[in-house]
């Protein structure tokens, strides 16, 4: 196990599990929006009851989170592990410096720690509340469900819970249009035929993913 | 030209530096950069001061020696080595900030040059083919497919300059190192000992305190020599797989 190991804790191997774990992470956001974008429907929060109620009693879904989890623990544990590594390589800095690199690829762990906020706020204020209450119900066709559309349409309600969501994307935003090529790179994926569609599937994810997720808070706040 | 310069002064590896400011009066712009310093230098000898240490030896853009972080830049506003740029870069009147290499695992040894043995050390750990003696082979024996050869030459153009460490914002020597794996991992004559050496290059640049690649492409952008960072992911592919299929446990 010993190489094992080593391979994890070596400036590639830990590069790796970034992008691993990235990717995982990007293909959850596609999920996560899916099943928010239903938070739009015109049906007095139904649809999205049904889908949330299914999200926390179907065993296979349950299993999903879990890794879903373990995945954001490792990628959060591995940025810190590595920026921290990374800023001891140069303990001096330079007086002058310009920069030949975007804005978002030097500032990815300040991005991350953003995220991370954000991610905490949005659980306390939706997961928990799904989880453990308190939370009314609702009943359709004669079952109970949990409104958590009712909880969501509250918070949005309020400008400042909706600024919350709005920037958070804004900053996701970044880190995707980074992120996304980059973990490519990482895996050793860089080929002239498809360095280019990878380019622009990344900057687009980056720009319509947070777009669709910011645009429901701002479509719940202006109603 | 008139210029200000700048200059990082350090007596020693454990003394604290200063910038310490000199003034130039008259600067030709075809000068090269050294040549600038060459002068400044005469004059602090002539007034009895200690001159800066820089360095250089081939003064034509090939050995990689002249290592200067010329205002917020390795080797300056242009994709060229220190020794290759010329004055009539700069604007008459400019102050120009010049500060060795900074990363840890190139200790400042004074003034502007700093020790990049941490290089020699990475390649000594595998970046070499293990040629066994006897007759001499014929040129061309071995067929090698023309884009292959020319991947190979253009990692072998790197020349240990350090600009990419200097560049990037962890210090990572990935693109030296890269380039050092693919010129060999390109070429028949590198497959016996590919797996070994990606693993003890890889392992030896991490022993030497380099950081970790977050893909910024600074170090390409800076690159005189136009290294490309495909490199690195040909290093990353041959890490993994290195890794996972050797035999060194
Ligand atoms: C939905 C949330 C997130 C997604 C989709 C995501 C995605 C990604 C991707 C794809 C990469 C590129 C990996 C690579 O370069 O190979 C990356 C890098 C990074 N992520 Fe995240 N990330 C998320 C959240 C976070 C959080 C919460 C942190 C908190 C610390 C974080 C910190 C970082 C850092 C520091 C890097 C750069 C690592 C480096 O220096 O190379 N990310 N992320
Ligand atoms: S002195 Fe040799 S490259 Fe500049």
């Amino acid at each position: 196990m010993n190489w094992f190991t080593n391979f994890f804790s070596s400036s590639i191997g830990r590069k790796l599990v970034m992008a691993l774990t990235g990717l995982f992470l990007i293909l959850f956001l596609v999920v996560h929006l899916a099943g928010n974008l239903q938070l739009l429907l015109n049906d007095g929060g139904k649809a999205f009851n049904i889908y949330a109620h299914t999200m926390t009693s179907n065993i296979f879904i349950k299993i999903v989170g879990y890794v879903n989890y373990t995945m954001i623990l490792l990628h959060v544990i591995w940025a810190i592990w590595l920026t921290r590594t990374n800023k001891t390589s140069r303990p001096v800095g330079y007086a002058v410096s310009k920069n030949s690199s975007t804005w978002s690829s030097r500032n990815m762990g300040i991005l991350g720690t953003l995220i991370l906020l954000f991610l905490v706020f949005h659980l306390q204020g939706f997961w928990y509340r799904m989880h453990w209450g308190p939370i009314d119900t609702v009943s359709y066709d004669g079952e109970e469900y949990r409104n958590l559309y009712a909880v969501v349409d509250f918070a949005y309600s309020h400008l400042w819970y909706t600024a919350i969501y709005v920037i958070s994307m804004a900053i996701l935003a970044f880190h995707l249009y980074h992120g996304f090529g980059s973990a490519f790179q990482t895996l050793g994926l860089n080929h002239v035929k498809y360095n280019p569609v990878i380019k622009f599937i990344g900057v687009a994810f980056a720009i319509i993913v947070p777009a669709l997720f910011a645009l429901i808070p701002i479509v719940m706040f202006l109603n | 030209m008139k210029i200000t310069l700048k200059v990082w002064r350090q007596k020693d590896n454990n003394s604290k530096g200063a910038f310490k400011t000199y003034q130039l009066d008259h600067v030709s712009s075809d000068m090269s950069f050294l040549e600038m310093f060459d002068v400044l230098n005469n004059d602090l000898v002539q007034k009895g001061e200690e001159p800066i240490a820089f360095d250089h030896d081939c003064r034509e853009g090939i050995c990689g020696m002249c290592s200067m972080y010329i205002n917020g830049r390795p080797h300056g506003p242009l994709q060229t080595t220190t020794c290759q740029l010329h004055m009539r870069s700069f604007k008459d009147g400019e102050t120009i900030t010049v500060e060795p290499w900074r990363a840890a695992a190139f200790p400042v040894l004074k003034d502007l040059v700093v020790d990049r043995s941490a290089f020699d050390r990475i390649n000594q750990a595998g970046g070499y083919v293990s040629v066994n003696t006897g007759g001499v082979p014929d040129a061309n024996e071995i067929p090698i497919p023309k884009a292959d050869a020319d991947k190979a030459f253009d990692a072998a153009a790197c020349i240990a300059c350090g600009a990419c460490v200097a560049a990037c914002k962890n210090a990572s020597a990935m693109l030296f190192v890269s380039a050092k794996i693919s010129q060999l991992a390109l070429l028949p004559q590198g497959q016996p000992e590919r797996k070994t050496r990606a693993e003890k290059m890889v392992a030896q640049m991490d022993a030497e305190g380099f950081g970790s690649c977050t893909n910024t492409l600074a170090c390409e952008a800076e690159c005189p020599k136009g290294i490309s960072v495909t490199n690195i992911a040909r290093m990353n592919r041959e890490y993994y797989g290195a890794k996972f299929s050797s035999e060194n446990v």
